[in-house]
């Protein structure tokens, strides 16, 4: 029996901790510090935990921790530091990868630009790295006192954008760092947990039958939106997810650089040449300066330094300043305009040949991804009309601790409502920005034993598999793709779909690839339900699944005809299999491998 | 001849590693230990009331500590270059450039020094202000400066108010780390 609930938030740029006694009564939430390498050579123990893992050259020797004199890599706030000075040896934004639907994400593929004798590793591999850390800490610290980490609940968030794959890739991850009892819950989720912890029952009195609450979360790397409905459960107010919303690379880091290159550009058109290093310190000091800006309304310029890089500090150093116009355009205006409702993300369309990289958001405005959301959500939540209408806001991540960019949201959202002749929304409000994910996390490992309220919600998805028609070929024609709902919208925990009618023909012995997508708008296709991938605009395609028959009772390269059947695990993922039609035992089923790569 | 300079360097930076020296009869003395003696972080739940005795107490026996202060020098050059600032002959320059040289010193210090420390003045009353210092003052935290004469209590105007340290965390040097280069040679490849 596990004495406490973790939460672990295992974030783009950050990671933290937090633990909930499951056996006090009136027990709360805390942050467990993590100690890391803060430079090389000295361990502090920090709130947060960098996302970042250096890997030392041999000659630099070991990188110590207090529970390992012999590591030969650095995860945290000193891997963050040599991001800058050896790029070639850190890897990065791992997390951005395992949702990266082209990329092998069991292959070593990071740190990108690494040297031939770095041994690179897999984005699944990078979550491991900083899981262990995070159970290496804890134990270190309690092991001794309720038990070492893994005998604990362990509660890992997710971005509620993130698909089947990349869930079940997370998970991955953490059964190899050891974590058995595992739940896997969506960040903006997680939010509102804190925020229901901080409430304590007065959120009873604070949101009202029918309201919908807004989660924005923008963080370091990413940004994630999800509505959460207050229902009526027998007579007791009920909290429901009833969208998220898609995966856009797009935060905090973006606006530092924006504001860093835009510096940049000025000092060049006076004559300065900037190298590496120095743009890192520049983007250092643009982001000290955006925080000084953003956080104090009165204060009209910050200056901006980038000192020389040897130990002579005065002179020669190169100094600009960012004034308080150029952050209103380039951060409230570039990334949050004040636009109409209708706005929505410009797409690029993708060249033929791209470069390996993240698929980075190409419109940076977040209001019109945030206004595309509401459009594409519009009527799940009880009201007709072009938008979903949200009447609280929870904001989250770190980019949302600037009440000016709060405010520009509040009033462009209030904007689009009161257009809509809807009331205004009000904002809920949160706790630490930094930490509420993984106190939220900790919080629900708790209400999973019957205390407190759970917000239900199921799967943000419904998953199709591709099936190409049987025609007669034509040249230059490609046959048509019917697409199969396998797993639909809104599954819940512990849930079985129905066993569709349509079957598929697998070849025993081989694997066979199948096309697969997502859908987060529709909500009523049901399993074994069919249509033309050609009238569905509302489908992404996600990496193929893999289907591989044993030749166990039967002859290798026979065909077999098999139906699938989706379910959700305890964990939380999508389990789907493969059940054959002429079973040679009674339940003669196989998994079928999601989040195979990508072609 | 190498070594004797390294172990002279060595016993003028560190007292204790002197002590070891002269006891050391064949000359190879082991690495000073990495010894830190930082303040420990009061209780979260109980940061507002720190147990003052105990504090004084800690930083009257943290005096010889030479391996804090490495730590806690290193970590204002690394984030505020304070050793870099204050070892330039600066006669040179204007007072522009010497002033966003300042910034960055005082940005990173300021960091450094708000995320590893917490501060609050020793009187809470405003600068220039008057104020009485009561009898049984605690002589190390409030100076008498002009005209000292008679007896507690005194009345007189509050000139400096005073710091005084109520937390301190600071990095603990791993193994084998050498705590005196406080800041690191960088080459470029």
């Amino acid at each position: 029996m596990s004495r406490f609930a973790i939460g672990i938030d295992l974030g783009t740029t950050h990671c933290a901790m937090a633990r909930m006694d499951l056996e006090a009564e009136s027990a709360r939430t805390e942050v467990i510090e993590v100690p890391q390498l803060v430079s090389a050579g000295e361990v502090e123990a920090q709130r947060l935990l960098p996302s970042f893992m250096y890997i030392a050259t041999e000659a630099e020797g070991a990188q110590p921790l207090p529970w390992d004199a012999e590591r030969t890599f650095a995860v945290g706030g000193h891997a963050r530091t040599r991001a800058a000075e050896a790029p070639g040896r850190v890897v990065a934004s791992s997390k951005s990868w395992l949702i990266h639907p082209s990329a092998d994400r069991r292959a070593g593929v990071l740190p990108l630009e690494a040297p031939e004798e770095i041994e690179k590793i897999s984005p699944v591999e990078a979550a491991f790295r900083y899981l262990e850390h995070l159970i290496e800490a804890y134990d270190a610290r309690y092991a001794a006192d309720g038990g070492p980490l893994t005998e604990q609940r362990v509660v890992l968030t997710v971005p509620a954008s993130f698909d089947a794959g990349a869930r079940e890739l997370t998970v991955e991850a953490a059964m190899a760092a050891g974590i058995d009892d595992l739940t896997l819950l969506e960040e903006p989720q997680a939010a509102l947990y804190a925020w229901l912890e901080q409430a304590g029952e007065s959120w009873r009195s604070q949101l009202e039958l029918g309201e919908v609450v807004l989660v924005i979360d923008v963080g370091g790397g990413t940004s994630d939106f999800s509505a959460i409905e207050v229902r009526d459960d027998d007579g007791e107010l009920s909290l429901e997810r009833v969208a998220v919303g898609d995966h856009i690379l797009l935060g905090g880091d973006n606006m530092d650089l924006a504001l860093a290159h835009q510096v940049r550009q000025r000092l060049e058109g006076e004559g300065a040449s900037l190298d590496a290093w120095q743009m890192s310190a520049l983007t250092h000091a643009a982001r000290g300066a955006k925080e000084r800006l953003l956080g104090d309304p009165d204060c009209q310029s910050a200056a901006v330094v980038v000192p020389r890089r040897g130990s002579k500090l005065v002179g020669g150093g190169i100094r600009s300043e960012v004034t308080r116009d150029s952050v209103s355009q380039l951060i409230v205006d570039g990334f949050f305009p004040q636009v109409d409702a209708t706005a929505r993300p410009a797409v690029r369309h993708r060249l033929g040949l791209t470069r390996v990289g993240l698929p980075y958001a190409s419109d940076p405005a977040i209001s019109k991804h945030l206004a595309g959301f509401l459009g594409k959500q519009a009527g799940v939540a009880g009201v007709d009309g072009a938008m979903l209408q949200p009447s609280c806001v929870l904001f989250n991540g770190g980019v949302m601790r600037s009440e000016l960019l709060r405010e520009r949201l509040r009033s462009t959202l209030n904007g689009w409502l009161s257009e809509a002749g809807a009331r205004p929304a009000r904002t809920l409000a949160g706790a630490d920005l930094d930490l509420a994910v993984a106190r939220g996390a900790a919080y629900y490992g708790r209400t999973r034993e019957g205390r407190g309220i759970r917000i239900r919600g199921g799967t943000a998805r419904a998953y199709y598999v591709g099936i190409e028609a049987a025609v007669p070929a034509v040249p230059g024609l490609e046959p048509p793709l019917m697409l199969m709902c396998v797993a639909p919208f809104g599954m819940e925990e512990g849930s079985r779909s129905s066993l569709p009618p349509h079957q598929l023909a697998v070849v025993v012995g081989e694997p066979v690839h199948f096309r697969f997508f997502g859908s987060s708008v529709r909500r009523h296709d049901a399993a074994g339900a069919t249509f033309d991938h050609r009238d569905g605009s509302d489908v992404d395609e996600l990496a193929p699944i893999e289907i591989t028959l044993p030749a166990e009772d039967r002859a290798e390269g026979d065909v077999v005809p098999v139906s699938l059947s989706a379910s959700i695990t305890e964990v939380g993922t999508l389990l789907i299999e493969a059940l054959p039609t002429d079973p040679k035992t009674d339940d003669e089923r196989w998994k079928v491998e999601l989040s195979v790569r990508g072609q | 001849m190498w070594f004797w300079l390294s172990c002279a360097v060595r016993v003028l930076f560190d007292g204790a590693f002197a002590a070891r020296v002269w006891n050391v009869a064949d000359g190879m003395a082991a690495p000073p230990e990495p010894q830190v003696e930082s303040l420990p972080a009061p209780e979260q739940e109980a940061a507002d009331e720190p147990d003052e005795s105990e504090i004084t107490e800690k930083v009257a026996t943290s005096g010889t500590d030479t391996v804090s202060a490495l730590v806690l020098l290193g970590l204002l050059q690394r984030e505020g270059r304070l050793i870099d600032f204050v070892e330039q002959d600066i006669n040179e320059f204007d007072d522009a450039e010497i002033g966003a040289a300042a910034r960055v010193v005082q940005q990173g210090c300021r960091k450094a020094l708000r995320a590893h420390l917490e501060l609050e003045p020793v009187r809470g009353e405003d600068e220039d202000s008057a104020v009485e210092v009561s009898s049984g003052i605690d002589t190390g935290a409030i100076k008498l400066t002009g005209n000292v004469r008679g007896k507690p209590p005194y009345r007189g105007a509050l000139r400096h108010k005073g710091w005084r340290v109520t937390r301190l965390t600071l990095p603990t040097p791993v193994e084998g780390h050498d705590v005196r280069v406080v800041a690191a040679a960088e080459v470029e490849l």
